[in-house]
């Protein structure tokens, strides 16, 4: 009985989520009847946002009939990678949501394919990475904290929210690699979360840290930390009292993308049907309300651009790590 | 202050609000009894719900709900089934389901309801008077300190157990610890103990280890033993809801102490509810005293009451970190803080000055949520506790269903329930030989997050240095050495008396 009535609970929840969700669709612009969003993390991660925030942009703007989600985790994304080679056939209206992480596990052998065993549709969205310090800090900018560097050695800890050898570390680690420093020298301190290494970096526990772009910004608006270096070419409008780690003569930029991919071997007419929608959707009002809701930067690169930029960078990514020694 | 709390209040009182946390209310009550979906989960569900009503008082006041309702939704699957949803009901399991065996589901449902109720009324009053203040006490704990905490909550097991039992719980914390290894450890880039599982990549998942430890062997001796079973609490009334006065009575210090030690212990960002939980447990049974004391475990009216009551203060105070710094402090914060970025409000310092009726609308959505829920909740308890009334026969297939169903549903991933049966029969076998399974779980819970602290701290300060450099370190882990060897003074000294009579 309880059962049945919480089942119905949760029923009830999901309908009005995608009633409310579609009810703004059915003018003559639908592109495709359906698509089904697969999220190798949990619900709430940033994988689940991004998928969750298009899917919403597409039916609202009456791109898409209808969405449905799956959140598949498990191995770093390796799960639902597998599951969509594996179930090609039966997975033609689907794309899978990912990022930068994909060619990062892939090179370390988390999971043994890569995003060449998959279709490429298009990457979307993006966020720079930042060097952010307390900001009662003394350091000032990247030569200030390359000063504390090179005077304190192994307890100047620089802190992120992943593993070593993940996105935060080999960040950090590029930009010690321009500016002359031995990138695998300094002591990077990983946390589980990027929360958690804010609080460390609060605490005062660690000097600087290195985390996502919006991250910062969020905490940073409010005085909390100051901003001493972002990986764009140019300052970030969103944020232009941020200086670029370019214009400190750090020759150094990273963008941590997100994108879609598809099952291997879809019909050419399914993925022109995935690219336009999303090409489309990005001169909708209806995204640009989820994409500054969400602090997102409109990064887009479609099919063949999708694939150089993610060969540029599993090059760049690569020889780093095997600089670092994690390959 | 008033001030504010005359804004929150008007924000909150309108039809439309009331509508939206019974609502909230009602739908975390009952999702929250599944237990692979935890609080987490269900308001990352109602996210987009809650933001297209574009009121973020009235977004607030909805998800507020569904939390509560979550969390005490939670504590009814630990207290009728024995199948602890969330990390932070482990400890309502203790002395939850042996009442609820005695027959007395419908009290134990009653006295979680109202402890809930207290802790997390208590907690937002603290939280409105200490807010400002406590943002500085949630950055004084470095690793050092969350290292040495997780020992305190380790040494907590002590607390637990029973006479005799010392060297089968150590042994079970040590293998929920052993178990805590397995899959990618935070500080090292390398699967550990994965035996080439991709499934086991990101380790053993809390949902399917609580299942099997606790749920399953439970559904298997109902199936071994039809006896014991019997004799249980399905024919006794369970339509009996109240607690007599002189357990009101007992229990108004219990709610005393754990509203306030929950709170604190949830203000520290990442330890929340769970170690509040399992502290809570620990102090109380310490304090009581003689006869009370050895009731803790069998069904006693404190041991259910005090981490009811700490984890909900617990979760109060993990929204010190949320609201003052914009820090997520637990998993389900986090998802807070991207609904509130979604409704256009960025938490940190400055949230208090520059928004007032957000961070009023909060705190008075909390009062508002834990108030509707005991009033939605106490008529419906006599039909939730009915379940145990269901014959043997259907109870079993129920509580079954409900354990894959629990672990499938976090990973969408069938191998999961391979595991889960595979652990379920280990903790079958070990509870034959009579080992207790509670302090496995503590350890595998506490495991992760001890070992990254524990890193984290030997890369920082390159060493052990930092034991005797941090002074609250040292005390925590003399707190901790005390734990340990209180009762096992206490109980030498029992023995002296007796020896003496």
């Amino acid at each position: 009985m309880k059962m049945k009535r919480a089942l119905m609970a949760y029923a009830l929840a999901s309908v009005t989520a995608t009633v409310l969700g579609g009810a703004a669709l059915a003018d003559d612009r639908q592109i495709l009847d359906n698509v089904h969003f697969l999220i190798p993390g949990g619900a709430g991660g940033g994988w689940d946002g991004t998928a969750r925030g298009t899917g919403e942009a597409l039916t609202s703007a009456g791109l898409v009939g209808s969405v449905s989600y799956e959140n598949m985790s498990g191995g770093g994304g390796g799960v639902a990678i597998a599951h969509l080679i594996e179930n090609a056939d039966s997975l033609q209206n689907t794309m899978m949501v990912n990022s930068t992480p994909i060619v990062i596990r892939s090179l370390t052998g988390v999971f043994p394919q890569s995003f060449r065993d998959l279709t490429l549709v298009a990457g979307t969205i993006g966020d720079y990475a930042a060097l952010v310090v307390n900001t009662d800090s003394e350091i000032q900018n990247i030569d200030d904290l390359l000063a504390a560097y090179r005077e304190d050695g192994m307890s100047f800890a620089i802190g992120g929210g992943s593993v070593p050898g993940s996105m935060d570390h080999l960040v950090a680690a590029m930009v010690m690699q321009a500016a002359g420093e031995d990138p695998t020298a300094f002591n990077y301190i990983p946390y589980d979360a990027g929360g958690a290494a804010m609080a460390g970096l609060l605490s005062g526990e660690i000097r600087a840290l290195s985390t996502g772009f919006s991250e910062a910004v969020a905490l940073a608006s409010h005085g909390e930390v100051r901003i001493i270096g972002v990986t764009s070419d140019e300052r970030v409008p969103a944020f232009p009292d941020a200086p670029t780690m370019m214009e400190q003569g750090i020759n150094t930029t990273f963008v941590n993308w997100r994108g879609f991919f598809a099952a291997p071997g879809i019909s050419d007419d399914q993925l022109a049907a995935f690219q336009d929608a999303l090409t489309i959707m990005y001169d909708t009002p209806e995204w640009e309300e989820v994409r500054a809701r969400n602090g997102w930067v409109n990064i887009h690169n479609n099919g063949d651009d999708f694939r150089v930029f993610l060969e540029e960078q599993e090059q760049v990514i690569g020889d780093l790590m095997r600089t670092l020694g994690f390959l | 202050m008033i001030e504010g709390i005359l804004i929150g209040l008007s924000a909150a009182f309108s039809i439309q609000n009331l509508l939206m946390v019974i609502a909230g209310c009602l739908i975390g009550t009952f999702i929250g009894m599944l237990p692979g979906l935890g609080p987490m989960s269900i308001i990352a569900i109602m996210i987009p719900v809650a933001i297209t009503l574009g009121d973020p008082a009235a977004a607030l006041i909805l998800l507020a709900g569904v939390y509560y309702g979550a969390i005490f939704g939670g504590s009814t699957s630990s207290i009728l089934l024995n199948a602890p949803g969330v990390a932070g009901t482990v400890a309502t399991s203790f002395d939850g389901y042996p009442m609820a065996q005695n027959g007395q589901a419908g009290k134990a449902l009653t006295i979680a309801a109202v402890a809930s109720f207290a802790g997390g009324t208590l907690g937002a009053i603290l939280l409105m008077i200490f807010a400002p203040v406590l943002s500085q006490v949630a950055l004084s704990f470095h690793s050092a300190e969350y290292f040495a905490l997780m020992v305190v909550g380790l040494s907590a097991i002590a607390a637990f157990t029973g006479t005799g039992q010392v060297a089968k719980a150590l042994m079970m914390t040590i293998l929920g610890l052993i178990l805590a290894t397995v899959g990618e450890g935070a500080l090292f880039n390398l699967p550990r103990f994965t035996m080439g599982l991709m499934d086991l990549q990101s380790g053993i998942s809390f949902i399917t280890l609580a299942m099997a430890m606790f749920a399953l062997p439970e559904a298997m001796f109902l199936v071994i033993n039809p006896v014991r079973s019997a004799s249980g609490g399905r024919s006794g009334k369970i339509d009996n809801l109240r607690f007599s006065r002189e357990e009101g009575r007992a229990m108004v210090p219990v709610i005393g102490r754990q509203s306030v030690q929950g709170f604190f212990i949830g203000v520290l960002p990442g330890a929340g509810a769970t170690i509040a939980s399992f502290l809570g447990y620990a102090v109380e049974r310490n304090l009581a005293k003689g006869e009370e004391q050895a009731a803790f475990g069998k069904g006693a009216v404190k041991g259910l009451a005090a981490p009811e009551t700490a984890n909900n203060a617990a979760c109060v105070g993990s929204f010190v970190p949320l609201l003052t710094l914009g820090i997520p402090g637990s998993g389900t914060t986090a998802i807070l803080l991207g609904a509130l970025i979604a409704l256009n409000v960025t938490p940190g310092p400055r949230l208090m000055t520059d928004t007032p009726e957000i961070f009023w609308a909060v705190i008075i959505s909390m009062f508002i949520g834990n108030l509707v829920l005991l009033i939605l909740n106490l008529p419906l308890i006599p039909y939730i506790a009915k379940i145990l009334a269901i014959p043997r026969t259907y109870l079993i297939p129920f509580i079954l269903f409900f354990t894959l169903m629990g672990a499938y549903i976090g990973q969408n991933n069938a191998t999961e329930l391979l595991i889960l049966v595979g652990l379920g029969v280990m903790a079958t076998l070990l509870r034959f030989a009579d080992y207790p399974l509670a302090p496995l779980l503590i350890g595998f819970i506490l495991g992760t997050m001890l070992e990254d602290n524990f890193a984290r701290s030997m890369q920082l300060y390159r060493g052990l240095d930092f034991i005797f450099e941090r002074p609250m370190t040292l005390t925590l882990l003399v707190v901790a050495l005390l734990l340990v060897l209180l009762p096992s003074y206490r109980a030498h000294r029992v023995r002296k008396r007796a020896e003496n009579d």
